[in-house]
């Protein structure tokens, strides 16, 4: 900006708007070629030609990501550009992996499978909840009147699962519902309700919640009466791993909430009493149920019983096979280690694609949690911070977990990862996590609304109430 | 609310680089280790699905690698394991690789550093690594002549034959009996190969050993070639083939108490004093006893020791068993031990290879030449990477002299004496039997050990039959029952 200009923040030349729709639509013509290419290197390196249908596959996913783009021109324009490209590339590679998956077990005459093909059907949906998020909320700042509305949605959507002949026990976890001749775990949907009712509670409540109480060690502790809250949200994830058995999920839902009263508090006090609530809950739980006690033994010690650590084990040999540049994909044994195309996704692609692969996968999840915080960081109202922090660190909480725990790095837990297991709640609502980190994002960078000088003889000012 | 938001951010990269520095770890670091380990199917499967490369014996593959259409895409396939399958060993999916198979892995798999150029042509054409080959010594026809001699003895059997060159040490035959079917337990059928397995091992004949290397039996008279090549060597004694020396129907001890050293037969050794030649000749115990006291039982144990006992690491990619002179402290030994041990009994135990290397040393001067099995590998395009040089193993177990008399004395006992049946026309053909004794209710192991021509050794061979079947205890002699084999293996390498 030059000095001509009299007004337009001279001062701050960061908000000068710009859309990057441009850019965008490249980085998303490059994402589509990692999908479709996968595709393409699944068949040369199975059956070693180019698979028949590519072309229609190609078109599905080109499509889709152009119709998600221009959903974004026409709905918000600002947002940023690299989410999408970043979440198109992982959903393609995730498809390519779990049709690769299907061949091999295909091959075996395995009698589960073949995902692909519903898994493409999941990604549309999972496009079309996206465009959807972007078309009904217009401005997120709405949310924050139903934040009660989503904290009942949660707690029923946690609930449906436990409800007799609705809810199905699927390996022992109590976290799918079935209708008709559809599956759903309505924990992923939850997850985004109650990001939305933590961050319209906490806003409201964050004064509260930040006043002071005993300091200790250098650390303001909160007050004993302030503990509510987080008491109650360490009581639902206890729930969660009690009756529905999902620790993956109960460990999220607790970090996620830690993550944003912390934030929401600035006080890192509430971390403290967060991680002793943590780990008195996972010494509990240890203590309690044998089937937290496996998950740790097999951690600690995978082949001290190959039988029962059979999976991990077998994930660490897929990995170690794979090496620094992987087998190709197509031509390792993925399929070797039970639920390669879902939970265990990612050692199947760090099989094929090797260390190579599976550090470029990280990078771009990290990427993505990246745009999502540097979302919250430039936003302008506490709310959308909140939510887009609580969005960003779920990811981030939920990559680590699964593949913290396939590899080893952590005791085992069940958790999808994110637009690459084959599964469609997980699908459908982490699109929808996309569409509202992008909607805040487009909120934020979008230039601020012209506001009229005051004109000298106007100088009564109107005291707006909200 | 920006403060904690990066903090947030930094807390969120440290799970990333945690996950990268794990991944790392899983990937690179302790990828050798994880794919090293024994029940890793993916590694498994993957090497047993390369093309392995041949063993091969004249030019001719005794196994090789057969493509087939199922998840394995090659089958190990053995031409004629009834004849090698103590030396190829086994290639299987489930129990691994022993012998050739196994220490040969490297060239036969493609994993040898010696094959790292090809595996880089492998590599950037994408094909899949292939496998060297593997060069035996073997002399087919020697081979089959020992098979043959086996075969020709009664139904259940069981022996071992060696034939070396003795002037470089080359293995030129290998047989133990009886074989194991090698193609059975290469199978893909791994509930049968199982199954197969299983018998094998409980067999009571025991075929997975191989008995020419593996097991040490008492080498009884064979032995006192040993014995011979101590005294021939003491200066003290000043012996020669022609000295007279001491023998007689019975030898007692002063410390033995009513225990009396006896002779097989008494026709020759029953004198007072024969000569030397005569002592090897008609192997008599007491003549044999009593040079074995007045060498004393560690020179003795030396003597073993300078052909090769107590050594098991010269054969170049086969597993030996060590030959033992004693199993305890030689100098330990009463004189009725010492004696019976100069005549290859009490402790002293052998293999057939040791045996035939004692012959070969003999044949070539006294000097121990490495025995070798692998004559050369080659790459898969057919070069070649590595041709094995024959090796000293031990120069001058016994002097040049003392070879010459020994070599004389054991063509007098193939001509005048108990090793005649390895006579040989128009050759001259050295020899010694022998006829171990275990117990009274065992049969008796029968030896004989021979090499020609006499004048220029091109073979020396030692033949061992633990059990004869069916035949009598009285008529398990060495020189009947292996006599005719070692001739046949003889013939096979002097007129090919």
């Amino acid at each position: 900006m030059s000095a001509a200009s009299p007004r337009a923040g001279a001062e701050d030349p960061r908000l000068v708007p710009r859309k990057r729709r441009g850019a965008e639509l490249w980085l998303l013509l490059l994402a589509t070629v990692v999908g479709v290419g996968a595709y393409i290197a699944v068949g040369l390196g199975f059956d070693g030609e180019i698979p028949t249908d590519t072309p229609r596959l190609a078109g599905g996913i080109v499509g889709m990501a152009l119709i998600a783009h221009v959903a974004i021109r026409r709905l918000a324009p600002y947002a940023d550009p690299v989410l999408l490209p970043i979440v198109v590339a992982l959903n393609g590679l995730g498809l390519a992996m779990i049709h690769r998956i299907d061949l091999s077990l295909e091959a075996d005459g395995s009698p589960v499978g073949p995902f692909a093909g519903n898994q493409l059907i999941w990604t549309a949906l999972g496009v079309a909840s996206f465009i959807a998020v972007l078309l009904v909320v217009r401005d997120h700042r709405r949310l924050q009147a139903f934040t009660y509305t989503f904290g009942f949605l949660a707690l029923v959507l946690l609930l449906l699962p436990l409800i007799p002949g609705l809810g199905v026990n699927i390996l022992g976890a109590q976290i799918w519902i079935r209708v008709g001749p559809f599956s759903f775990q309505p924990g992923e949907v939850a997850k985004i309700c109650l990001v939305v009712f933590f961050a319209g509670y906490l806003v409201v409540k964050r004064d509260a919640l930040a006043l002071a109480g005993r300091r200790f060690l250098g650390i303001d502790l909160p007050r004993g009466r302030d503990l509510g809250p987080i008491l109650v949200a360490w009581l639902l994830s206890l729930g969660v791993l009690v009756f529905q058995r999902d620790l993956g999920s109960s460990l999220l839902f607790f970090g996620l909430f830690l993550v944003m009263l912390y934030v929401a508090t600035e006080r890192p006090g509430w971390l403290v009493v967060g991680g002793l609530l943590f780990a008195a809950g996972a010494y509990f739980s240890f203590l309690t149920f044998s089937h937290v006690q496996a998950r740790v033994d097999g951690w600690l010690d995978p082949f001290s019983n190959s039988e029962e650590y059979y999976q991990i084990i077998q994930a660490m040999y897929g990995m170690a096979y794979g090496g620094l540049l992987g087998r190709g994909l197509g031509q390792g044994d993925p399929s070797m280690t039970p639920f390669s195309y879902s939970d265990f996704i990612l050692t199947s692609l760090g099989e094929e694609l090797g260390l190579a692969g599976i550090m470029a996968i990280l990078m771009m999840y990290a990427l993505l949690v990246e745009r999502g915080l540097r979302t919250a960081l430039v936003c302008r109202d506490a709310f959308g911070k909140l939510i887009a922090t609580g969005l960003a660190v779920s990811f981030a909480l939920q990559v680590f977990v699964v593949a913290g725990g396939v590899t080893r790095l952590i005791p085992l837990t069940g958790l999808t990862t994110p637009f690459m297991s084959q599964g469609g709640s997980s699908m459908v609502a982490n699109w929808a996590i996309a569409a509202l980190l992008l909607r805040i994002s487009d909120q934020t960078r979008r230039p601020a609304p012209e506001v009229r000088p005051l004109e000298a003889d106007d100088a009564t000012q109107v005291v707006k109430m909200r | 609310m920006n403060r904690p938001i990066r903090v947030m951010a930094i807390g969120c990269l440290l799970l990333f680089v945690a996950l990268m520095l794990n991944v790392n770890y899983l990937q690179y670091i302790s990828a050798d280790e994880l794919n090293a380990r024994n029940d890793n199917r993916r590694v498994l499967v993957e090497e047993y699905s390369r093309e392995r490369g041949p063993i091969v014996v004249a030019g001719e593959p005794i196994a090789s690698s057969e493509p087939v259409d199922d998840e394995y895409e090659y089958l190990r396939t053995y031409e004629d394991p009834g004849m090698y399958s103590n030396l190829t060993g086994f290639y299987s999916f489930t129990f691994g690789s022993t012998d050739l198979e196994n220490s040969q892995n490297g060239i036969l798999s493609g994993s040898d550093p010696q094959l790292f150029v090809s595996r880089v042509v492998d590599l950037v054409s994408s094909d899949q690594p292939s496998g060297g080959s593997v060069e035996l010594t073997i002399d087919p026809d020697a081979q089959q002549a020992a098979v043959d001699g086996f075969a020709a003895l009664a139904e259940g059997s069981r022996g071992a034959a060696v034939a070396l060159d003795p002037e470089t040490g080359a293995v030129l035959a290998m047989v133990s009996t009886p074989p194991y079917n090698t193609n059975q337990l290469a199978s893909h059928d791994f509930e049968e190969v199982d199954d197969f397995y299983q018998r094998l091992l409980e067999s009571e004949a025991s075929p997975l050993v191989d008995r020419s290397r593996e097991e040490r039996y008492a080498p009884g008279s064979t032995f006192k070639l040993v014995t011979a090549a101590a005294a021939l060597s003491d200066e003290d004694l000043d012996l020669s083939p022609d000295s007279q020396i001491e023998s007689g129907s019975a030898l007692s001890f002063p410390d033995g108490g009513s225990y009396v050293l006896t002779n097989q037969s008494d026709d020759v050794c029953g004198a007072q004093e024969i000569t030397f030649t005569q002592a090897v000749a008609a192997s008599c115990n007491t003549a044999f006893g009593r040079l074995a006291l007045a060498v004393g039982p560690e020179d003795l144990a030396e003597q073993a020791e300078a052909f090769g006992f107590g050594d098991n690491s010269y054969l170049d990619s086969l597993q030996v068993a060590p030959s033992q002179f004693t199993s305890g402290d030689p100098a330990e030994l009463d004189s009725p031990e010492t004696a019976q041990s100069g005549i290859g009994q009490f402790d002293v135990a052998a293999t057939p290879l040791q045996m035939a290397m004692i012959t070969a040393t003999i044949a070539n001067d006294g000097t121990v030449m490495r025995p070798f099995i692998v004559s050369q590998v080659r790459s898969p395009d057919a070069e070649v990477l590595d041709r094995t040089q024959p090796e000293t193993l031990y120069d001058d177990a016994v002097s040049g002299d003392v070879a010459e008399d020994l070599s004389e004395m054991m063509v007098a006992t193939v001509e005048d004496g108990t090793a005649a049946s390895l006579a040989i026309d128009e050759v001259s053909v050295g020899g010694k039997t022998g006829t171990a004794q275990r117990g009274d209710d065992d049969n008796p192991y029968a030896w004989i050990v021979g090499m020609a021509p006499a004048d220029d050794p091109q073979v020396a061979v030692a033949v061992f039959i633990e059990d004869a079947g069916g035949t009598a205890r009285d008529d398990i002699a060495g020189g009947a029952l292996a006599g005719p084999i070692a001739k046949a293996v003889m013939q096979a390498v002097i007129n090919p």
